[in-house]
């Protein structure tokens, strides 16, 4: 049963075809990658599947409780509130704000309390905090950093900022967690790491993953299936065995083979 | 049951009550003894005004990160639709009911002018709102028949007071302390820090974009009416440009994003400038240089982003305690 649809997204800048007619498809509880070279569109579908730009063409399809949802044209909030969380290629945590606001933060849109309340502070501002609170902290020791919960997010190792930053997208309590390069800039350990923690939150949170990834050895090691996209179209969408030969995709990493020129 | 008296009564609360009622509890017997004359009564009044405008400009720029440079003409409408509603009806609660109705208007001009500009960012929104203030101005000019014109509005009877100073100051600040304490406050904050990341968080941005502005401009009000009410005189030119950046001055020079700072910031400035009457011809190039000087050592300003807490008198306390120790 698919989750997520989306047909014929087609995003231009001016002349530029960014992304031409993509067609992807999520299953429920699906863990899929989405790979190409530099400039090939991968964020830029990303920033089309969370409403940070409006498709020039084509259609989000959203299934939730078996209806359908249309997401183009939404705001990035709405978006995020229907359900798909995501997390950004160069961190944009909070970084003034400690490790427990941040995750906080994501969670406002399920505080219950109005402006009154957080005027003066009355007793359903008191109970709300508690439950935001514990929430967090779970959340936090979850992913192992509720030791750090008063620092500030410019001040964890970069591991960590990767990881609260997977925690902020999951305090949004998403259905499908839209990931965008999570290992970049992390060593061959901390990936590892990564790979086995993004597997167990899929368990975890039951979600459905799209992910985005440079590091060959985790997308091809824990994706089930994988989007090959170049020149903003895909020219693939294979497991990840059947991708490793596809002549397309060599070709578009690699450039064509010298003895067809 | 036990629990929830504890949650109630936190200790923290009732450590503010006692401060802010010893703070009141002194100046009222200072005034009594006329240490604090009249002369020095102005001054206070001039802190507590200020204090209002720059906390509550911090919650539209420090804290929401929104470059404002139109307080001063929120400020003008509250003064004005007091003035007006006192000079009236002369009694204590027409001047209640203008204090609540100037803000309420601020507050009204401040969503108008907020949901169109505040799309804006950076210098764009400070010039948007620059002209909106000068747009106030001029209209109260223009608005001979009401507001008297440029000559403005004189012998408005005077309501205000040390405990009605007091109590709206101590509550504009409360008030302003508890938002920003609370997951809504904490969602302007995160627009600060980063507007793109809070939207894909769920957070609808221009939503609290506009409320921060509008409750800053709702508090702007307030002072304005505090203002007018005790200065018994009033005119367009108060509220100019000038006066916005006053008010910015205090803010920047307290700390973006310290409610604490704004409020040190306001009172030591007040001070300053009183302290420099006695150089009168030298004054304002003495202020500015200090301004000068304290912005080249501290540019963050005074408490930066920091607050004031109890928590830092303790940990000071124990400082000493363990020093000793030694």
């Amino acid at each position: 049963m698919p989750i997520l649809k989306v047909e014929k997204l087609t995003k231009s800048f001016g002349g530029l075809m960014a992304v031409h007619n993509v067609d992807i498809e999520l299953e429920e509880g699906e863990l899929v990658g989405l790979i190409g070279p530099n400039g090939a569109g991968k964020t830029t579908v990303f920033n089309l599947l969370t409403g940070f730009y409006p498709p020039t063409k084509g259609e989000i399809i959203l299934y939730k409780n078996g209806k359908e949802k249309h997401l183009q044209g939404l705001k990035p909030d709405i978006i995020c509130k229907e359900g798909l969380a995501r997390t950004f290629q160069n961190i944009r945590l909070f970084k003034d704000l400690s490790v427990l606001d941040n995750v906080r933060i994501a969670m406002h849109k399920n505080v219950k309390y109005g402006l009154v309340s957080s005027f003066f502070h009355l007793p359903s501002y008191i109970r709300e905090e508690r439950k935001l609170y514990d929430a967090s902290m779970e959340l936090l020791s979850i992913m192992k950093l509720d030791h750090k919960k008063d620092e500030f997010a410019r001040n964890l190792p970069y591991g960590e900022q990767r990881c609260l930053e997977i925690a902020r997208a999951l305090a949004t309590n998403p259905s499908i967690l839209l990931l965008d390069e999570p290992a970049a800039g992390m060593n061959p350990a901390e990936t590892a790491m990564l790979s086995d923690l993004i597997c167990w939150i899929r368990e975890k949170f039951k979600l459905t993953i799209l992910l985005i990834e440079h590091d060959m050895s985790l997308v091809m090691k824990i994706c089930e299936r994988i989007y090959v996209l170049d020149y903003g179209m895909v020219i693939a969408n294979e497991t990840p065995e059947l991708i490793k030969s596809n002549k397309r995709v060599i070709e578009a990493y690699l450039g064509e083979d010298v003895s067809d020129a | 049951m036990r629990n929830r008296l504890k949650t109630l009564i936190n200790p923290n609360i009732i450590i503010r009550i006692i401060s802010l009622a010893l703070a009141f509890t002194v100046v009222q017997v200072l005034i009594s003894v006329n240490v604090i004359n009249s002369y020095l009564q102005i001054t206070l009044a001039t802190i507590c005004i200020n204090i209002i405008l720059a906390v509550s400009l911090n919650l539209i720029t420090g804290f929401t990160g929104q470059f404002s440079l139109g307080h001063a003409g929120f400020m003008s409408i509250g003064a004005y639709t007091c003035a007006i509603i006192t000079m009236r009806y002369g009694t204590l609660w027409s001047f209640i009911l203008g204090v609540f109705l100037g803000a309420l208007l601020a507050a009204l001009v401040g969503f108008l002018v907020g949901l169109p500009t505040l799309r804006l960012q950076g210098d764009y929104l400070a010039i948007a709102t620059l002209g909106m203030s000068e747009i106030i101005r001029v209209v109260f000019v223009n608005l001979d028949v009401i507001t008297n014109g440029a000559a403005g509005l004189s012998d408005i009877p005077q309501f205000v007071n040390w405990i009605w100073l007091f109590v709206f100051t101590a509550g504009v600040v409360w008030v302003i302390a508890n938002f920003l304490n609370s997951s809504h406050g904490r969602a302007c904050i995160s627009i600060r820090e980063d507007e793109i990341a809070s939207s894909a968080m769920g957070i609808n941005t221009t939503r609290y974009k506009v409320m921060a502005f509008t409750f800053g401009a709702f508090c702007a009000g307030i002072a304005g009416a505090m203002y007018s009410s005790y200065f018994y005189v009033i005119k367009p030119d108060l509220f100019g440009f000038l006066k916005s950046i006053d008010i910015l001055v205090i803010v920047v020079f307290g700390g973006l994003g310290s409610i604490t700072g704004s409020v040190l910031a306001a009172v030591l400035l007040a001070i300053m400038s009183t302290f420099l009457q006695a150089f009168s011809e030298i004054r304002m190039i003495l202020y500015a240089v200090l301004l000068v000087a304290i912005m080249i050592f501290r540019p963050q300003g005074l408490m930066g982003s920091k607050e004031i807490t109890i928590g830092m008198f303790n940990k000071l306390g124990n400082m000493f305690s363990s020093k000793k120790e030694v």
